[in-house]
């Protein structure tokens, strides 16, 4: 028996594809924004930027409902963004003023928001798998029809963490959507440099939950894959894993000189630009036109300048306080 | 010859290298990368990935892996990117590497040398930005280094690789780009004895590593204010050098301890006891100590320099020590 669900192939466009193009623009912008404040020393620390992977978080986002919860990794402005964390309060953490969602203590690695169920924000590799498995065992001791989408790079893969997490989830049959992004390197090390067995949906599968691979740059395809993969988790079929193929136009975090790669391999991809290729197919369908984008990418932009406007606006915490959350306050 | 603390490590590796084909460098992207801080750039184009060895993710395996090819007659060098990753493999380190050449009776000894980063200071939030060198500091059977200079950068490591047991080298993260004098002829270092930086009959400020600079900036300001500091580098953490520790607290009588581990069971503790175990007659003031705040590091600027040392709370610790004494 296999554990290998082949991929079906992207239905025809729906209505939903308008809600999809929209969210993966605003990521999109959201983190061109970044870039530009951390090149003008607004943003400091690490900054590692998703574009070129937006599809992943947008389809996958789309198809949780808003009891679930998300654990990600130090690359998540998409996915705090999508999962309904403004761009604002995002940009203001990145700022480390107090209005950030995390009071300016966490910054871009570390953007946590409890009411949107959005659990971090993990700057250790495979970090946050773990804690995916422990949430999941929670919602099924209590009797929770909630699932855990837990985001990590193919890098992490690699890391004790990764098996010993698929096996426990697995074990236990609990409701954790494991959702790979391989974007083919891990900073500089190329999948293929890294793992014996590169393909990480038959390395899932060795622990016995259905496991496939997605084309991560097609967010119809992400989306519907995420959605069977939900449904079927929700539904007590254990936990499941998604590899989401997929590529990081830009480097690594802005401290990388990109000696690993070459731009050829680069263009290459970007000529797949998950937003490009929905406009396109949304522009062929004759059902979205020029103006059309104009006018989303208006609305885009409108939001993400209010949203600087908001975190310039904001103030770092009083040095009084630093001492406060190191134990809870009763 | 003006030289980096990052070049001065570099050239150091390099050297190894080229001199004992037994020793070969591992770890995360130390190789097509360049090294995640830069330190080993152009090695791998050199020596090949045979012997600049990128690693997977695999912080626990590749340092056990490291254990058993010293064990069985390599000189690894292994690169962990920072001590919050060792943190993954903390097993093999304390369990392993640390206590073979005991259990086994002295039959096995674990010639390695592990190196990472350490420190705070770059607003990397709380994941990326902990001391925890005073943790390995803990443990018998690891010698802990902690290289504060150009010419310790540049000569620690050879004497570490020489060294029969398990050696661990902290590179603190702000230091990389310090720039100094390094002789042309300079090579291999002792690493047992604490260094006088700066002589003083006042006080003396005890520190190591990424504190060394702004220890020795405070010494500066109190000079201007009349009070001469004697500054110490421990430079090895683990065994301490207990004589000289024990000597600048007989020539000044007073003695701050500058950390920035956490204060509560720290290295500044220990040092901080043994003064007082061996020295307690001569002290003329209790012994300060300028830590950490007792916080996961912040990332907002602001907070995380109010919760690292600095030259200003050295400073006024210093004078304290004076002033307040008999
Ligand atoms: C345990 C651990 N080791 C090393 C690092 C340093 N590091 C940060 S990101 C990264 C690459 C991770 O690659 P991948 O999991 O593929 O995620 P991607 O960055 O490609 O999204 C590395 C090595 C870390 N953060 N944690
Ligand atoms: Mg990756």
């Amino acid at each position: 028996m296999t554990h290998r669900t082949p991929p079906t192939g992207s239905p025809a466009v729906p209505e939903a594809a308008g809600h999809l193009l929209r969210q993966m623009l605003r990521v999109r912008r959201l983190e061109e924004q970044c870039v530009e404040l951390y090149s003008a020393a607004r943003i400091r620390g690490f900054l590692h930027v998703y574009i070129g992977e937006e599809a992943v978080a947008a389809g996958v986002m789309s198809a949780l409902g808003p009891e679930d919860a998300v654990v990600a990794t130090y690359r998540e402005h998409g996915h705090a963004l999508l999962r309904g964390v403004s761009a604002g309060v995002i940009l203001a953490e990145m700022y480390g003023h107090v209005q950030g969602c995390c009071r300016g203590r966490g910054g871009s690695m570390h953007l946590f928001d409890a009411a949107t169920h959005f659990y971090g924000g993990n700057a250790i590799v495979a970090g946050g798998l773990p804690l995916a498995v422990g949430m999941a065992l929670a919602d099924r001791m209590a009797g929770r029809a909630r699932v855990t989408a837990c985001f990590f790079g193919e890098g992490a893969a690699a890391e004790g963490e990764f098996h010993e997490s698929l096996n426990l989830a697995a074990l236990w049959r609990l409701p954790v959507l494991f959702c790979c992004e391989n974007n083919l390197y891990a900073m500089g090390t190329a999948l293929a440099r890294s793992q014996s067995q590169t393909d990480l949906a038959l390395k899932a599968a060795a622990y016995e939950l259905p496991a496939w691979s997605v084309d991560g740059m097609d967010v119809l395809a992400v989306e519907e894959s995420a959605r069977r993969a939900v449904d079927a988790v929700r539904a007590g079929g254990g936990p499941h894993f998604l590899e989401l193929r997929t590529y990081r136009f830009r480097a690594h975090s802005m401290f990388d000189p990109e000696r690993y790669r070459d731009k050829a391999e680069v263009a290459r991809w970007t000529e797949r630009d998950p937003i490009l290729s929905l406009r396109r197919s949304l522009e062929a369908t004759g059902r979205f036109s020029e103006d059309d984008w104009n006018a989303l990418d208006r609305e885009v932009a409108a939001e993400m300048e209010a949203a600087v406007r908001f975190a310039e606006a904001g103030a770092p915490e009083p040095l009084d306080d630093l001492q406060r959350f190191v134990y809870s306050e009763r | 010859m003006e030289t980096t603390y990052r070049e001065a490590m570099r050239t150091a590796i390099r050297e190894a290298l080229l001199q004992d084909d037994r020793v070969f460098l591992m770890g995360e992207d130390v190789g097509a990368y360049g090294g995640c801080f830069a330190v080993s750039l152009g090695l791998f184009e050199e020596f090949g990935p045979e012997r600049v060895r990128d690693t997977p993710l695999s912080e626990s395996a590749f340092v056990g892996a490291g254990i058993g090819a010293a064990l069985n007659g390599m000189r690894p060098i292994v690169e962990i990117m920072t001590v919050n990753f060792s943190l993954l493999a903390l097993d093999q380190i304390v369990n392993n590497a640390a206590t073979l050449l005991h259990m086994s009776g002295g039959q096995f000894n674990v010639p390695l040398v592990i190196r990472m980063t350490t420190g705070a200071g770059r607003q990397l939030g709380a994941q990326h930005s902990h001391s925890l060198e005073g943790w390995f500091a803990h443990v018998p059977g690891l010698r802990i280094l902690t290289p504060a200079t150009v010419e310790d950068a540049r000569g620690m490591l050879w004497t570490a690789l020489e060294d029969p047991d398990p050696v661990l080298i902290f590179e603190h993260g702000s230091l990389y780009n310090l720039s100094g004098e390094l002789a042309e002829d300079a090579g291999p270092v002792d690493i047992h004895a604490a260094a006088v930086r700066r002589e003083g009959g006042d006080v003396s400020l005890i520190t190591y590593g990424g504190t060394l600079p702004l220890t020795l900036e405070a010494a500066d300001r109190l000079a201007a204010e009349g009070i001469e500091a004697e500054v110490l580098d421990l430079r090895t953490l683990r065994p301490l050098d207990d004589a000289a520790i024990l000597a600048t607290v007989v020539k000044t009588h007073r003695a701050v301890v500058v950390d920035e581990g956490w204060r509560s069971g720290s290295l500044s503790a220990e040092i901080s006891a043994r003064i007082t175990e061996s020295a307690f007659y001569e002290l003329d003031a209790p012994v300060a100590r300028v830590c950490s705040a007792e916080v996961p590091i912040p990332y907002a600027r602001d907070l995380e320099l109010a919760a690292l040392p600095s030259a200003e709370r050295v400073v006024a610790a210093a004078r304290e020590a004076v002033g307040g004494g008999g």
